[in-house]
């Protein structure tokens, strides 16, 4: 059962068109991951199937009724905002105290729920994050680089509580990820952007793809070595894929 | 009858400013529309001008002006303009224009102070029944709207995603500012409805744990100031808005002072 489809979506900034021809389908129950540089348009599409941003062509249609679990990359709350964690999950919906408890212990945070959102640390923070994005029962889990400012430990614990959560609730899971590794070993699809969709499938199919080789370099060493010299490397490549960079920046 | 007392009509109309000010304000802090409220506030003084011009109620001129001046602010925000640089402009010209506008008017020159900074003391049963009315309306449209406008607070990106569309969530503040400020400027004046907007819900948040708790605390310190400025008023022989303001600024000290002193040493 198809949760989420756009057809030829393009999505502009401006006079910039960071995104073209955008064509996807996010299915009951998979784990569907977008890699891409910076400035590839992720976040934007992220942000055009929540309905934040309208494209400037193309459809966006979401199933009816369709409940959408957002996890932002960052959250920032203003200081003269008081919240605990436990009020934090009562949005936008207000849920009994039983249940917020509970969902803060199958978070993994059960003595946390009057402390303030703002005295938590990052891994913290993130998993109160998933565990309101959760309290709707989404079936749809929307994720922005969730991870990020994790460290190695704190991410693979998260990557390791979503994939509990698709398995109780059921939902489809979305996420945008710059650990390669991880989405390798974790996706069911992989969605390689940079202002269009260069190649998609699964993993081990991307990974071989020559787009995808173009972004993110060659070599069958594995995702692992491509995360690790995500850093210094740049983006020049043979422009098998005909678009122009410069746009999606 | 007991509302024939200018002393309870002033505390009544204080009372009623503080509820509907009070957590209005807590958005305004957490939104950091400060600005904002200035703007919209100094922009009544215009709204007041062609009231009297055109023989019309003040409440009305004051409301439509504010109105138009705080969607206008809202319109222009978020589209990458330097928001602290116009709002200034549009405030203090707001303003200029204003008292520019009331000097064009016959005989009116001598009020102008009454608009400037409240005259609580000169409140009417009709003035009440607006104030209360209008207060009663702000209350009703945040506890309303209260899940919604917190989540878009909290990230717009966060309330698309669960089906609100902030733009509207920030429609109902601008329109319950209008409405606040409209009904506050007989008794604090446009020159200090910001105040009363910001600081009780400032004094209330060293006070507060959640949202919900800021918003009451704030309410409470907002009647305290009103009903503290009035008796400080009547008993050192000094204007009444300036000194609610003063009562509800010497609170925020107290608060934030006992924040400090309760914080645990590192």
């Amino acid at each position: 059962m198809t949760l989420i489809e756009t057809r030829d979506v393009d999505i502009r900034h401006g006079a910039n068109t960071v995104l073209r021809d955008v064509n996807l389908t996010i299915d009951r129950g998979e784990i569907v991951t977008i890699v891409g540089p910076n400035g590839s348009g992720k976040s934007s599409l992220l942000r055009a199937l929540i309905g934040a941003i309208q494209p400037a062509q193309g459809t966006v249609t979401r199933a009816p009724g369709l409940r959408i679990g957002y996890v932002p990359q960052t959250l920032h709350i203003d200081p003269t905002l008081p919240m605990t964690a436990r009020r934090f999950l009562s949005l936008p919906r207000r849920h009994a105290t039983a249940d917020l408890d509970k969902a803060l212990e199958q978070a993994g945070l059960p003595d946390l729920h009057d402390r303030q959102m703002a005295d938590l640390s990052g891994g913290q923070f993130q998993r109160v994050q998933l565990a309101r994005a959760l309290m709707e029962k989404p079936d749809l889990l929307i994720l922005d680089e969730a991870t990020q400012g994790l460290d190695q430990p704190g991410s693979a614990a998260f990557y390791r509580r979503i994939e509990e959560v698709r398995h109780d609730l059921g939902c489809a899971v979305l996420m945008v990820s710059h650990e390669l590794h991880v989405v390798m070993s974790a996706s069911d699809r992989v969605i390689c952007l940079n202002g269009h969709i260069c190649c998609e499938g699964k993993p081990e199919v991307v990974v071989s793809a020559p787009e995808y080789r173009a972004i993110f370099g060659t070599g069958t060493g594995g995702a692992l070595a491509l995360y690790r010299h995500r850093h210094d490397h740049d983006h020049h490549h043979d422009h098998t894929c005909d678009h122009d960079h410069e746009a999606a920046e | 009858m007991i509302l024939d007392d200018f002393l309870f009509r002033a505390a009544l109309a204080g009372l009623g400013v503080a509820i509907a000010a009070a957590p209005l304000g807590c958005f305004v802090v957490w939104r950091r529309m400060a600005y904002f409220g200035d703007a919209t506030a100094h922009a009544a003084i215009l709204g007041v001008a062609l009231a009297l011009g055109f023989s019309m109620s003040v409440f009305a001129g004051a409301l439509v002006v504010a109105l138009v001046m705080a969607l206008t602010v809202s319109a222009l925000s978020g589209r990458g303009y330097a928001m602290d640089t116009l709002l200034g402009v549009m405030a203090h010209s707001a303003l200029a224009f204003g008292l520019v506008a009331v000097s064009f008017l016959q005989g009116v020159r001598i009020d102008l102070m009454a608009y400037l900074f409240g005259d609580i003391l000169a409140v009417s049963k009709p003035d009440l029944l607006i104030i209360w009315g209008g207060a009663v309306l702000v209350l009703f449209l945040l506890v309303w709207r209260w899940q919604a406008l917190l989540t878009a607070t909290l990230g717009s990106d966060l309330a698309y995603a669960s089906g609100i569309d902030p733009k509207r969530e920030q429609l109902v503040l601008t329109l319950a500012l209008a409405l606040v400020v409209a009904v506050a400027i007989k008794v604090v004046g446009v020159l200090l409805i910001a105040a009363m907007l910001i600081i009780p819900a400032a004094a209330a948040r060293p006070l507060s744990a959640t949202p919900e708790r800021m918003a009451c605390i704030a309410v409470l310190i907002a009647c305290l100031s009103a009903l503290g400025g009035l008796q400080a008023s009547f008993s050192l022989d000094t204007p009444t808005g300036p000194t609610i303001v003063c009562v509800a600024a010497l609170i925020f000290a107290l608060t934030n002072l006992f924040r400090v002193l309760s914080r645990k040493p590192a």
